[in-house]
């Protein structure tokens, strides 16, 4: 990890993996979009508004997997004072907000002709809005000091402290009883649902991860080359050139 | 230490009778936001012992994120939180302290209107002892998770909103268990389940709290 510390090295690195992440999500997400959409069946009581599980769960996924990498980047940041950590948690937060919106739009989409409402105020759908709170929070947190660096500890500890939200989000189907259906496809017994469904499911889910990789390749860079560009200009100001 | 810990609650609870009447304040808004509701929901009884519990819960939570902001912002501009910091006692317990004085003049008072609220606002009298333990657990829970985002706000531009986009979310586990113990004891049901629901979120906060706002203080006083 400590490798990847130097943002010379890191540069280099995403240079090459950026654009590889961009094919595979382009290829991903056409096939999967492709199989969502004519190569698997509509259920037998959901009809044709099945489809809209292959952007909401992965999105879904996508929203906590987005949490979890903050937190991890966030606590290497704020533990080893990782500047390139701290560049990654702040690029992740508003993917994450982005895909836990995405997740409650076509929740919503999709509640409304299967529960008969467009929200409903359950232990699932609630605890995912808190987790979309607290991006928000992170972010505008993140943007509040004057000092970047004051920023990105306290919004690291903000992540952190934030995290208690993930466990209640996983099990909230089964502790409670909601309206919200439990989990279908990471089970001890395998996936209860079919194949044909299923794998669209999952390349969309391959789209999404690879989409997060190639954003956070794009912002992590700019990031660096911002800093670098304040700092020419700091240089300039002071007559160092 | 227990020594420094009893001149620091007595410092803070004297500094906040003294300026600006803080805890007053936080009751009077308490009141009035509940008053409020009447009005905007229209007067039928019923109606009001209906949603009595979450009103006053509401109001209640407001009421102590308003005095929230104070908690450490006064001392981190004239200076004696650096102070506070350089004494040889653990910063995690001296936040602990301080909230506990926090608590004591922002959280205790709502404790002891609230029951005068819920008459007014015609709840069922066999929720009231419930209504008055809910809040007994849950306001220093929202004092200790309220302490992390003072301590992360120190500093920042427009502190006050910021502190509700931060504290706000993190209120609505405290919020959800607190209502369902009144609704329950006022509906005949157990209130027990929920009240150990919200002892509990009292001593994971009081374990988890202290230590990140004390590491909020550190890297804002570095």
């Amino acid at each position: 990890m400590q490798y990847f510390a130097n943002p010379t090295r890191f540069m280099k690195l995403t240079q090459r993996l950026g654009p590889l992440f961009a094919a595979a999500t382009v290829l991903l997400f056409g096939l999967g979009v492709y199989f969502a959409l004519f190569f698997s069946p509509a259920d037998y009581q959901q009809g044709e508004s099945v489809r809209i599980m292959y952007v909401h769960v992965p999105a879904a996924w996508m929203a906590l997997f987005c949490y979890i990498s903050m937190v991890i980047a966030a606590a290497v940041g704020l533990i080893w004072k990782h500047p390139v950590a701290d560049l990654a948690a702040k690029a992740t937060a508003p993917v994450g907000a982005a895909f836990t919106f995405l997740a409650l739009v076509t929740g919503s989409l999709w509640g409304k002709p299967m529960w008969g409402t467009w929200w409903v105020w359950d232990a699932r759908l609630t605890s995912v809005l808190v987790l979309f709170f607290l991006y928000l929070g992170y972010i505008a947190l993140n943007s509040a000091f004057d000092d970047p660096t004051r920023g990105a500890r306290a919004s690291a500890i903000l992540a952190l402290v934030g995290a208690v939200n993930l466990p209640i989000i996983k099990f909230s189907v089964d502790w409670w009883n909601t309206l919200h259906q439990p989990s279908s496809v990471v089970r001890l017994d395998g996936p209860a649902i079919h194949p044909s469904m299923l794998w669209p499911l999952l390349l969309m889910a391959g789209a999404f991860t690879c989409y997060y990789m190639w954003v956070l390749c794009l912002r992590v860079r700019s990031e660096i080359i911002a800093h670098k560009v304040r700092a020419l200009r700091l240089r300039q100001a002071h007559g160092w050139e | 230490m227990l020594r420094s810990a009893v001149i620091l609650v007595r410092r803070d609870v004297r500094l906040a009778f003294r300026q600006g009447m803080d805890s007053l304040m936080a009751v009077a808004f308490f009141v009035l936001a509940v008053v409020l509701f009447p009005f905007g929901v229209g007067p039928e009884p019923n109606i009001l012992a209906r949603i009595a519990a979450g009103i006053i819960w509401v109001s209640a939570l407001l009421a102590s994120m308003l005095s929230l902001e104070r908690l450490f912002q006064a001392d981190y501009e004239d200076g004696s939180l650096e102070l506070l910091v350089l004494q040889p006692i653990p910063l995690e317990v001296l936040v602990a302290t301080k909230v506990f004085a926090h608590w004591l003049t922002s959280g205790l008072p709502l404790v002891v209107v609230a029951p005068l609220l819920a008459l007014i606002l015609n709840m069922a009298p066999e929720g009231f002892w419930a209504l008055m333990a809910a809040l007994a657990f849950g306001t220093p829970s929202l004092s200790l998770i309220g302490a992390v985002g003072a301590a992360l706000v120190l500093g920042s531009r427009r502190g006050g909103v910021l502190l509700s986009l931060l504290i706000l979310p993190l209120y609505i586990p405290v919020l959800i268990f607190g209502v369902a113990a009144v609704d329950a004891a006022a509906e005949g049901f157990a209130a027990k389940p929920h009240l150990m629901m919200m002892a509990g979120i009292l001593l994971a906060s009081l374990v988890l709290a202290p230590w990140a706002s004390a590491a909020a203080l550190r890297q804002a006083l570095e």
